[in-house]
């Protein structure tokens, strides 16, 4: 069994193995510390001089990396929190993603900036939110979220071959979670859909041997787990089928996988941790809404809150299996 | 060998590529903003004819003198401020966001402060001895990521140089009103090895440049602060300050009238001539150019 966090790990030791233009940068990711959340294990005891401990300068390291990855580098940061990325915001969308179309395509920006989202651990306000969309829609930036479901070291080794800047959100919850690809006893209830050959897969998780679904669930990231549980119990308890689309990009929106299994449910549900205006689900439901007339749809997401550190609270600002039920059997 | 000439030509091709540039934006022939140079040309011409082929640039909202110093068409430029299809970046960015082989401008205040520090860690990785400027402005000083760039360049000791152009004014607000303390005590605080030198003669700015340029192609960070004067305004016509003052200044700091008194009459008469064809045909040519187009 491979967890995330291992997955994640592993790919970067092969990203930095493969390739000397792959330097790592970002906040107290050398050993024998390796990283707040410990991706970085590892990797500066091998490679000493590519894996760059920076300060507290998320704004500089992700301007480092800009110029970096226009001179000819391929620089993956990290932000500690993802929380963080509000102080980068700045690099991100008037800098790195800017420039390729800017400068009329004459330059590339190849950088990842890896950034642990996402609540349910107690840290509070500022360091448990799932802020990536304010970054959907950046033009020229593409915004990824592993998920359990397939292999997020391949996610990652593919984001570092991408010749334009990725934002990289893995949510913490992920970190300890075993990658189910390949162990088909955890997937024994479902039937797994890979959109293929595609650098950043969408999963479609059809019940296996079930009548036709009547619901589409979509959704990112950590959540998709929330997603399973709560068709599993709609199918146990309710006899309703669900279907599950799991996206790995988030931005730019392409939901072709969504719109086959829409028209087969006609239903949507969205789910996402981030806060509920404007999110994620708000882009994807608009969007399922002009391709499929007719589609019934509803979302699922955090409160508009910040999150709050007690666990009672949190629990209820956050998205829950409970919650993803709700609004399932909502008539 | 003798750049005099050179020097004020390169001048003079910035003096007159702005003016032309007001002047059209009075016709109507250019949209959007422009952000003259005028009065500062000694800079540009004093530090990029101590450069190499292959260093790096990063320029700010007021790039036009950076980039004709640095060799770029005037053709080019002319065609991008009017949008125009041959422009550098094809109409896309305008005045402000440039780009022609190792030169990069931004309109972002101290944006691209951190990115010139990767860029030179880039150069150094490499070991290319290529050394990277960024053109900062007294208005710069308030914005915080220049800040945590100059850390990192002096820790990592980063081949870049941050020339600080004091203009005096960042847009109407005169640097007293926006800059607390030292300016040399904000690089000296991160160890970062600073020349500064209050002058419009380019071949003062020239000297001091080349020490301070010798520094950081010795792989340490350096800054160059440069007091100067802007003639025009900050960007068309939004200039509060007093005509007169104005005028004095221009009459003390010319850059031009001081270096054209090292050139013979006879040499400032062909100066005039050959920047004024070559002014003239790159307006022409770019005023004849086809718009862009969107791809569907």
């Amino acid at each position: 069994m491979t967890t995330v966090l291992e997955s994640l790990n592993a790919a970067l030791h092969a990203a930095l193995q493969a390739d000397p233009r792959v330097h790592l940068l970002g906040e107290d990711i050398l050993d024998p510390y390796g990283g707040a959340f410990k991706v970085t294990r590892g990797l500066s005891t091998r490679f000493p001089d590519r894996v760059l401990s920076t300060p507290i300068s998320e704004s500089a390291i992700v301007g480092m990396a800009t110029g970096m990855a226009l001179r000819g580098l391929r620089p993956v940061a990290e932000l500690m929190f993802g929380d963080f990325v509000t102080l980068a915001a700045d690099q991100l969308i008037n800098h790195a993603a800017k420039f390729r179309w800017m400068y009329n395509d004459q330059v590339r920006v190849p950088l990842v900036l890896r950034a642990p989202m996402g609540g349910r651990r107690g840290y509070g306000p500022t360091h448990s939110q799932s802020l990536e969309k304010h970054f959907l829609g950046v033009p020229g930036l593409t915004v990824l979220a592993p998920n359990n479901l397939t292999s997020p070291g391949a996610l990652l080794q593919n984001a570092i071959a991408d010749e334009d800047p990725v934002l990289f959100v893995e949510h913490k919850l992920l970190y300890l979670l075993p990658v189910l690809e390949g162990t088909e006893d955890s997937l024994r209830d479902w039937q797994l859909t890979l959109s293929t050959p595609d650098p950043y897969p969408v999963v479609t998780l059809r019940f296996a041997g079930a009548d036709t679904a009547s619901l589409t669930l979509v959704t990112y990231g950590y959540n998709a787990e929330l997603a399973r549980e709560a068709a599993l119990r709609l199918a146990y308890e309710h006899e309703i089928f669900a279907e599950i689309v799991v996206f790995s990009q988030l931005a730019p929106f392409h939901l072709a996988p969504l719109y086959q299994s829409l028209r087969r449910t006609r239903r949507l549900l969205t789910v996402e941790e981030g806060t509920f205006s404007l999110g994620w689900g708000a882009e994807v439901a608009a969007r399922a809404a002009q391709e499929i007339p007719g589609c019934k749809i509803a979302r699922v997401a955090a409160q508009d809150l910040p999150i709050a550190n007690s666990k009672t609270l949190e629990d209820g600002i956050l998205p829950s299996v409970d919650s993803i039920l709700q609004a399932a059997l909502r008539p | 060998m003798d750049d005099t000439y050179d020097l004020y030509k390169t001048m003079l091709t910035i003096r007159r590529f702005e003016e032309r540039a007001l002047q059209e934006f009075a016709t109507g022939k250019l949209f959007g903003t422009t952000h003259a140079y005028i009065g500062q040309e000694a800079d540009a011409a004093g530090i990029f004819s101590l450069l190499g082929a292959e260093d790096v640039v990063w320029s700010n909202h007021r790039c036009h003198g950076h980039f004709l110093a640095y060799g770029g068409d005037p053709y080019r430029l002319a065609a991008e401020l009017m949008g125009r299809q041959t422009g550098l970046v094809g109409g896309r960015g305008g005045s402000q966001h440039i780009h022609w082989k190792n030169f990069y401008t931004n309109g972002i205040q101290g944006g691209f402060t951190p990115i010139a520090a990767g860029v030179a860690l880039a150069e150094k990785v490499k070991k290319t001895g290529n050394v990277c400027l960024a053109f900062i402005g007294d208005g710069t000083l308030g914005e915080g990521a220049l800040y945590e760039s100059l850390n990192l360049a002096s820790l990592w000791q980063l081949p870049v140089l941050y020339v600080l152009e004091d203009n005096r004014f960042a847009q109407t607000t005169p640097t007293p009103s926006a800059v607390a303390g030292s300016m040399t005590a904000r690089f000296a605080a991160f160890g970062i090895s600073t020349w500064e030198l209050e002058s419009s003669d380019v071949m003062q700015v020239q000297a001091t440049a080349r020490a301070a340029l010798q520094h950081v192609r010795n792989t340490h960070p350096a800054a160059l602060i440069l007091h100067t004067y802007r003639f025009a305004a900050h960007s068309k016509g939004d200039d509060t300050r007093d005509k007169e003052t104005i005028a004095v200044l221009r009459e003390r700091f010319d850059p031009l009238q001081i270096h054209a008194s090292r050139l013979s009459a006879s040499q400032t008469q062909q100066a005039e001539a050959e920047v004024g064809t070559l002014i003239q045909d790159a307006f022409t040519r770019a005023l004849a150019d086809p718009f862009p187009t969107l791809a569907p």
